[in-house]
């Protein structure tokens, strides 16, 4: 995967990922061309399109659009499922999850990310894996915060 | 709208709260403008800086919680260009959380301040070292996640040690193995896996499924570049992939996946099988292939749950397995199995899946084995293409109609495509035209549905109809003589129609102005009516049309004397022969007086019908010279003192001519030399200065190239004045080109140089001295000069070094520029070898991109003795009895450059009954197999 974006359907940006070193500028082109196009696509229309010489793979949960940039070889239908656990993890982090959560915490959304893919590859894909990996870090704060108190 | 339930700000905030960071994202949500949210940051990172500067030194948690302010302002799309030595500070915290975010600021806003890097480079030595699994995963996290150069020197000899090592935590091994191929992807040269290969490549058996589907990804990075060192994965593979697919879906646990077992590894699993041939082992091909009829079985039960996530991760591994089938290539049973799976799913009620079984089928398309099952979907194929709501799913179904074209379905295709054309989306017209053009092009069986299919397509589509493919149907018309009084009819019939595209007008005027006459018999399209058929188009065209008109009706003046006194008339009105286009005005001025003082004869020389295409020769002024001797033809002749001096090089220095910018004209020589014009040849302004740049034989650079792919003598050019022989010879990755200048002429040329240039690129591809065998900047009439040129070849290359000759010859300059016959094959060695080995490598150069092909028409005649003396040419080993069909050629060599050696394979089957060929070449570098088979492609 080269990257992962998160907006909203009014176009914000919620949350950015890339795996291929890309300048800033360039990052924000990207951006502002894929969320337009995305955006512009109808509901029921194919999660797939072909950009570039990439393959976009998107998906729509409630306010969020998640989209992924894969490369030619990549197998489409397993990115969405890709989508869909990072979905299922925050959701059960959060505690059914809406927009709001990764807006007010963007660092844990990311922080859950790197868990579950690292340089664009699946890490660990099992939820409970990857869940116990971010409470430990949660405890870990809490005991040292009850310790410094 | 979920959203929008919630209070402004959540309630709960996980782990630890920033009370402060809550409360700056909340203003800037509250913010009503643009302008209010800026002002809101620029207020914080004063703050932020003030703080930063400030003589109390920061606590930890404010540092935090500042860098995490930052990060978010970051994020919103805003510049930030300072905090990032207190995120460092953060790194050596000891608290987790502060740790974190100093990991994540780093890993966001990368900076390549030098001294900065030392100390994160510092931060995550220690927290390598430090054994605690928690801080190892977040310093490798960061490494994965920033990539640099400077990362990959530091720390890619460590991370593979963490990698095997016997006492490395689970979780930290997953993100070992992933950073470490990221640090491969940036730096290849950096990651050493050495030693460490094989037991890398038995994390494929570590009972971790976590671990093996981290280290899988790495492992098939690896295999791609280095797939010999790595081979003993696919036995491991295969039996991984065996065992889950013939466990029950709960026996994994949590990597079961809405009842599928472990998704994500058995896709990569079948993925990294992708990176290799069959297995040989025919134990492990049995279970192999048994796995893959197993997946294509699990496809016909019923499914275990109606969520969409099941079907998904199911149908993901079957496409994965369908990609690996016809990877292979080689089960017939497994390939039409496979064929019929996408064809079921050609008519799902899922978006999704009948736009991914369009695009495998077009993968199956071009097996031998799948091409005819392929076949068989084509009216639902067509009916995707008519009824898809979908633009992207609608282009996938015309790829595949592309695909899976062949003689046998070609008309009903090459219709449907066109009758789409008249409502598809404008995003992919241009793609569908010239798919279009390509199938009538090659599959024309009579061309006068070829000629049909293109003027239908400039009706329909005009504007997209580019210059190659309207260029190419008048090549066509002019190479057939049975197609042509068709073609005149067609075009005469659809310019009646009162608007018509410009392009249409284009091919018309082409058309008419060779073959008119063939049509001039019937008095409903006599040869005034055609003129004013064309006429009245003439003022509705742009500038490059009306130029190509006016070369049409000079044309006409030749084929009809009767409308030569309405063209004169014509040409003679102020609207042209004053035009305020230079180049309008000069053909009207040109061609007027052209028809007024040439002899019938000589304007039936000049206007004659085009020649053949493929035959460069000039047949106008060649002939002229014969008569009248050389150096008698000058523009002065037919021109009068309009130029001066006796010119007889079409390339020689022209004053104020056009023959440096591109004209509109360029269009008609661009004809003649065959589009696409190379930049090299001399572009002339007008049709008549392009004639007269045919009086010495000046073929087109590429022509040579052509000439010289299969010999190293002979005469590279020849004119009036100058004859250049060459002979070349070759070993290894040197080559040495002796060229010889003759003068045939009794006058001496003066201040005679040549200049050999590798443009572009090709500068650091080749590498050549040459020198002098004669100081003399003079060549006496009748004597020749030798010049030896050395070439070294540095590594593969596809363009050719340029000769630029400049010399006097009777106070006129001549100036001519060829391509140098040096090509990537003349540094071939000759591979002998038996036919199990030669299908081996065969099998081994399988990558796709390693694999060239082209199919095309035969030029010459199909003569197996001039085949093989060719291929013998060209510099590989022929190869007897290697092939199953005698009637094919396969060949071997290594081609030897200074920086590697490049082993190529070829192999060419001729199909006598259809005067075509199909040429495969594979090597081991892509941009050689495809110079190779663009290089062979135009010798038979």
């Amino acid at each position: 995967m080269q990257f992962m974006l998160l907006f909203s359907r009014q176009g914000k940006l919620r949350l950015q990922k890339w795996y291929v070193p890309l300048s800033d500028k360039e990052k924000k082109k990207i951006t502002r061309e894929l969320v337009q196009t995305v955006l512009a696509r109808k509901p029921k229309m194919c999660s797939f399109l072909e950009w570039r010489d990439l393959k976009i793979v998107y998906k729509r949960y409630a306010s969020l659009y998640f989209c992924c940039a894969i490369e030619d070889q990549d197998n489409e239908l397993i990115t969405l499922e890709i989508i869909h656990r990072y979905v299922e993890l925050l959701d059960k982090y959060f505690g059914s999850v809406c927009e709001l959560d990764i807006i007010f915490n963007f660092e844990k959304a990311y922080f859950i990310l790197d868990e579950f893919l690292l340089g664009g590859e699946a890490q660990e894909t099992s939820k409970k894996n990857v869940l116990k990996a971010i409470e430990q870090a949660d405890l870990l704060q809490e005991v040292r915060a009850l310790a410094t108190a | 709208e979920e959203a929008e339930k919630r209070a402004n700000m959540p309630a709960v905030s996980k782990g630890d709260g920033m009370r402060g960071l809550a409360v700056f994202i909340s203003d800037i949500r509250n913010c009503k403008s643009k302008e209010a949210e800026i002002k809101r940051i620029n207020k914080e990172l004063a703050n932020i800086r003030s703080k930063f500067k400030g003589d109390k030194a920061l606590d930890g948690y404010s540092k935090k919680k500042y860098v995490c302010k930052l990060l978010f302002i970051f994020l919103l799309g805003h510049d930030i260009d300072f905090g990032h030595m207190e995120a460092v500070n953060l790194l050596s915290s000891n608290k987790y959380t502060e740790k974190q975010i100093g990991y994540l600021f780093i890993s966001v806003l990368v900076n390549s301040n030098s001294e900065l890097i030392r100390l994160i480079n510092n931060a995550i030595k220690n927290d390598l070292s430090s054994r605690n699994p928690t801080f190892m995963c977040l310093a490798l996290h960061c490494i994965a996640n920033v990539g640099s150069r400077e990362m990959a020197e530091a720390f890619a000899g460590e991370i593979p040690r963490i990698l095997v090592a016997g006492d490395t935590m689970d979780s930290v091994k997953q993100s070992a193995a992933l950073c470490l191929l990221r640090l491969y992807k940036t730096s290849p040269d950096l990651v050493l896996m050495g030693e460490w290969t094989s037991r890398v490549v038995h994390l494929l058996n570590d009972q971790h499924m976590g671990v093996v589907t981290a280290a899988i990804s790495l492992i098939t990075c690896l295999s791609q570049k280095n797939p010999d060192e790595f081979k003993t994965c696919v036995s491991l593979a295969v039996s991984r992939l065996s065992r889950i697919v013939s466990s029950a879906s709960t026996d994994l646990q949590d990597y079961t996946y809405y009842f599928v077992p472990a998704p994500w590894l058995s896709c990569k699993l079948l993925r990294l099988l992708q990176c290799y041939p069959p297995p040989e082992d025919g134990a492990v091909k049995g279970r192999l292939v048994e796995c893959l009829e197993t997946i294509l079985n699990k496809a016909q039960e019923p499914p275990k749950s109606k969520k969409v996530q099941h079907s998904n991760a199911k149908n993901a591994i079957l496409f994965e397995a369908i990609s690996l089938i016809i990877h292979y290539d080689s089960e017939p049973n497994l390939l039409v199995r496979a064929c019929n799976q996408l064809g079921q799913f050609l008519q799902h009620r899922e978006t999704n899946l009948r736009y991914l079984a369009l695009e495998s089928m077009c993968t199956l398309a071009s097996s031998e084995f799948s091409h005819e099952a392929v076949k068989t979907h084509i009216e639902t194929v067509i009916n995707a293409l008519k009824t898809e709501r979908d633009v992207s799913v609608r282009q996938r179904a015309a790829d595949l109609l592309y695909a899976m074209c062949d003689r046998s379905n070609a008309k009903q295709i090459v219709a449907e495509m066109l009758s789409y054309l008249e409502t598809a989306d404008y995003s992919i017209r241009e793609e569908m035209v010239l798919k279009v053009a390509i199938l009538a092009e090659k599959y024309a069986v009579d061309y006068s549905w070829y000629v049909d299919t293109i003027l239908n397509l400039i009706r329909i589509a005009g504007d997209y109809v580019s210059e190659e493919v309207w260029y190419r149907v008048i090549q066509i018309v002019i190479n057939r003589d049975d197609v042509q009084g068709y073609a005149a009819k067609t075009v005469f019939e659809a310019l009646q129609a009162p608007a018509c595209h410009e392009n249409m007008v284009k091919v018309g005027g082409y058309i008419l102005g060779e073959f008119g006459n063939l049509i001039a018999g019937d008095p409903r399209s006599s040869p005034l009516v055609q003129f004013n058929l064309l006429h009245s188009k003439f003022h509705l065209c742009s500038v490059p049309t009306r130029a190509l008109l006016l070369s049409a009706y000079i044309k006409f003046i030749n084929l009809f004397p009767e409308t030569k006194s309405t063209i004169q008339e014509v040409l003679r009105s102020d609207s042209q022969i004053r035009n305020s286009d230079v180049e309008l005005q000069q053909r009207a001025v040109e061609y007027l007086k052209l028809s007024s003082i040439a002899s019938t004869d000589v304007l039936a020389t000049v206007l004659e019908e085009m020649p053949p295409f493929p035959e460069r020769e000039s047949s106008i002024l060649a002939k002229l010279k014969k008569k009248k001797g050389p150096g008698a033809v000058s523009v002065n002749e037919l021109e009068e003192g309009k130029r001066e001096g006796g010119e007889l090089n079409g390339g020689g220095e022209r004053g104020g001519d056009s023959s440096s910018t591109p004209s509109p004209s360029a269009d008609l020589l661009g004809l003649r030399a065959g589009p696409p014009v190379t930049a090299a040849a001399p572009s002339a302004g007008s049709l008549l200065v392009d004639v007269f740049s045919e009086a010495v034989k000046q073929p087109s650079p590429t022509a040579f190239l052509r000439l010289f792919v299969c010999k190293n003598n002979g005469v590279l050019f020849e004119n009036q004045l100058l004859q250049i022989g060459i002979k070349s010879e070759y070993r290894q990755n040197l080559g040495r080109m002796y060229l010889f200048y003759g003068n045939k002429t009794s006058v001496q040329f003066v201040t005679f140089t040549t200049t050999v240039t590798c443009p572009g690129e090709l500068q650091s591809h080749i590498l050549h001295i040459h020198t002098w065998n004669s100081l003399e900047p003079l060549i006496e009439g009748g004597a020749q000069v030798q010049q030896v040129i050395n070439i070294e070849c540095l590594t593969d290359f596809s363009d050719a070094p340029l000769l630029n000759i400049k010399f006097r010859y009777g106070g006129a300059l001549q100036n001519l520029t060829l391509k140098l016959p040096v090509t990537i094959n003349k540094f071939f060695q000759p591979t002998e070898m038996a036919s199990h080995d030669f299908f081996q490598r065969w099998k081994q150069l399988s990558l796709p991109q390693q694999e060239a092909q082209k199919i095309f028409k035969a030029n010459h005649a199909m003569d197996t003795e001039v085949l093989k003396a060719k291929l013998l040419g060209l510099g590989m080993a022929l190869l007897e009895n290697v092939d199953p069909n005698p009637e094919n050629f396969v060949c071997a060599g290594v081609i030897q450059t200074k920086a590697q050696q490049v082993g190529s394979l070829l192999r060419l089957e001729p199909n006598a009954q259809a005067q075509m060929y199909r040429l495969t070449v594979r090597s081991s570098k892509d941009t050689v197999s495809k110079r190779l088979c663009e290089l062979l492609a135009e010798q038979f």
